[in-house]
């Protein structure tokens, strides 16, 4: 046998064993590779890499399209752009959160974590983390585009005699609150999508019980907001967007963050409900991430 | 739980000691009042299906508190000590614990990482102790498209990249075929005495336990029924076993009429052992009858007779 020839006998590790905080980014670097199918070969690639090309899309258009109409409304409103474009975002969270959520219950490798120095807790948050850094990239990325493509044409906006033209600061502080609703999003999305695919470890369940809960939240929202609006109760229509994730992060951005009322319609959350919708973000966070823990520190023993 | 010992004697510390051990279940009682030590070496745990065994090392890994008793890992209380338990301590499961869309390079390197081993180290133990488990191109493959055999070799690989103190090995030789089977015991036994890492193996089968280990704990029903050394179950016997090519009836005819006690087993004839005469008795006998002798061996007990 060759191995003869190669065989140098067992080698002791006798370097450093590091603590805590690289365990856990040792977790959070493979559970966000893993996001995007790195590591996992090529067909898991595919998706991925997909939803973040048509995230992209949108925002590389509109900008040429900026470059020919060379008026600032031709520019998307950052704070909407995750809200117009929510459907990829869903289809994302549906097939990615059971990647880091429901992977390692249906293999069984939890129990390897957990017979290394590693918590339950730090397990948790290091996939948690993962995710939201991944769902951030997904959103912040085209918005940051769209904000570039901004500060490059606004000279020639203001050239062509475009009225209305914001300055940069007013449009980078604007831009800074979109980021900011972006975060929250990345973390409201990842508590909802991680929960109900750790719940649901069978592949393909957890990909339909995202989805599901996505749709039908929207739809009883949307019921709710026709019906209410019939019969002209404004506020009711502006509450209902409590009840699903990307409507409940938007009404933190209407009405804490100072996006624009205008483009959001008829439902936009009543004036003062913001920090509701705060509280309403920071519940499905918590609540989540405490689950969670309990539901890995189960699978894990 | 320190042990006292003698100043003259040669004093070994316990890798494991457990005191009263007890878990129940709602309905069962999985371990009861379990008490015993495991010394360095290669320590078989055996017990049928349903025994305890994968309980016990859920226990002794830190990651399910028993209901009562103590128990020690390397010193460390499994009650206080878990987590620095579990930084030198292996763990290879029963069941299978592979992603199949990552190469067992990846997720061995991973979990390297994972024990607190920087990334370049985490690299070369992984490479390290993938060859010594006799995995070599094909590490870089997805690990969905290997055989049983494999993905045991990559479980205890990832059991041993950290190069711990101890190894927890549930049930290695499960679904091997016999060469598979044979590879594993070599390589637990090899772990043992050359990498000089102490193993607690577990299986239902004593046979191959008998094989590689160096102490036998045997539990049933949650309860300790023996735990001892391996050549202390399986000393000589005082019994010979004799196996002639044909005339074995000829022969045990002979003997008994010499007043040897004798009666047939199989293809052999089992010979008490009188004393030095009895050896005389048969070589002669066999001379005598012109039989060709196969093989005359003391015959030495099996831990299976701890059950009968």
């Amino acid at each position: 046998m060759s191995t003869a020839i190669h065989d140098i006998g067992y080698r002791h590790y006798d370097g450093p064993r590091l603590g805590r905080a690289h365990t856990v980014r040792a977790l959070y670097q493979y559970n966000l590779r893993s996001v995007f199918g790195l590591g996992r070969g090529p067909r898991a690639k595919i998706l991925p890499m997909m939803m973040v090309a048509f995230m992209l899309l949108p925002a590389a258009g509109d900008i040429a399209i900026l470059s020919f109409a060379r008026t600032p409304e031709a520019l998307i409103d950052y704070s909407m752009y995750a809200f117009y474009l929510q459907m990829i975002i869903a289809i994302f969270l549906a097939t990615q959160a059971p990647v880091i959520a429901s992977r390692d219950q249906r293999f069984r490798t939890v129990p390897l974590y957990f017979s290394r120095p590693v918590g339950a807790w730090d397990f948790v948050l290091a996939k948690f983390a993962a995710f939201v850094t991944a769902l951030l990239l997904l959103v912040a990325v085209p918005v940051t585009l769209l904000h570039l493509g901004f500060l490059t044409m606004r000279g020639t906006m203001i050239e062509h005699g475009s009225k209305g033209v914001p300055s940069v600061v007013d449009q980078t502080g604007y831009y800074l609150a979109a980021l900011v609703g972006c975060l929250l999003l990345a973390l409201v999305l990842s508590s909802f999508a991680l929960l109900i695919a750790a719940f649901t470890p069978r592949r393909g369940f957890g990909v339909a019980a995202v989805m599901a809960v996505y749709l039908i939240s929207n739809v009883v929202v949307l019921i709710i907001q026709v019906v209410s609006l019939g019969n002209g109760d404004y506020d009711l229509a502006g509450w209902a967007n409590l009840l699903t994730p990307f409507r409940l992060v938007d009404g933190v951005q209407a009405r804490l963050l100072g996006a624009d009322i205008g483009v959001r319609g008829d439902s936009v959350p009543p004036a003062g409900s913001g920090p509701v919708f705060l509280l309403g973000c920071l519940a499905v966070i918590g609540g989540s991430l405490a689950l969670l823990t309990r539901r890995f520190r189960k699978a894990g023993a | 739980m320190t042990q006292a010992c003698g100043a003259s004697s040669l004093c070994v510390m316990p890798i494991i000691a457990t005191r009263d051990l007890t878990m129940r279940f709602p309905g069962v009682t999985a371990l009861d009042a379990l008490s015993f030590t495991v010394e360095p070496g290669v320590t078989g745990l055996v017990g049928a299906n349903g025994a305890g065994k994968s309980t016990l090392i859920k226990i002794l890994l830190g990651l399910l508190p028993p209901t009562a008793g103590r128990a020690e890992v390397l010193g460390h209380d499994i009650a206080t000590g878990g987590a620095r338990i579990r930084e030198q301590v292996g763990f290879m499961p029963e069941y299978d614990c592979l992603p199949p869309d990552v190469s067992a390079t990846e997720f061995v390197v991973h979990l390297a990482r994972v024990s607190g081993l920087p990334a370049t180290a985490a690299r070369e133990r992984a490479a390290d102790v993938l060859r010594h488990v006799g995995l070599h191109e094909e590490r870089y493959r997805p690990m969905g498209g290997y055989s049983t055999g494999m993905r045991q070799k990559v479980k205890l690989a990832q059991a041993l990249v950290h190069d711990p103190r101890l190894v927890f090995l549930d049930e290695p030789t499960n679904g091997l075929d016999p060469r598979g089977r044979d590879e594993m015991l070599a390589l637990i036994r090899r772990i043992g005495a050359e990498f000089g890492i102490s193993v607690l193996v577990t299986s239902h089968l004593l046979g191959e336990l008998e094989r590689i280990c160096d102490n036998v704990v045997i539990i049933d029903g949650g309860k300790l029924l023996s735990s001892k050394s391996v050549s202390a179950y399986t000393e000589a016997s005082g019994r010979l076993l004799v196996e002639v090519e044909e005339g074995r009836e000829a022969l045990a005819r002979r003997l008994a009429e010499q007043g040897v006690s004798v009666r047939p087993d199989g293809r052999h004839l089992v010979v008490d052992l009188a004393g030095e005469e009895t050896y005389d008795r048969i070589r002669d006998g066999v001379a005598d009858l012109g039989l060709a002798l196969v093989r005359l061996e003391q015959a030495r007990h099996h831990i299976e007779e701890v059950f009968r």
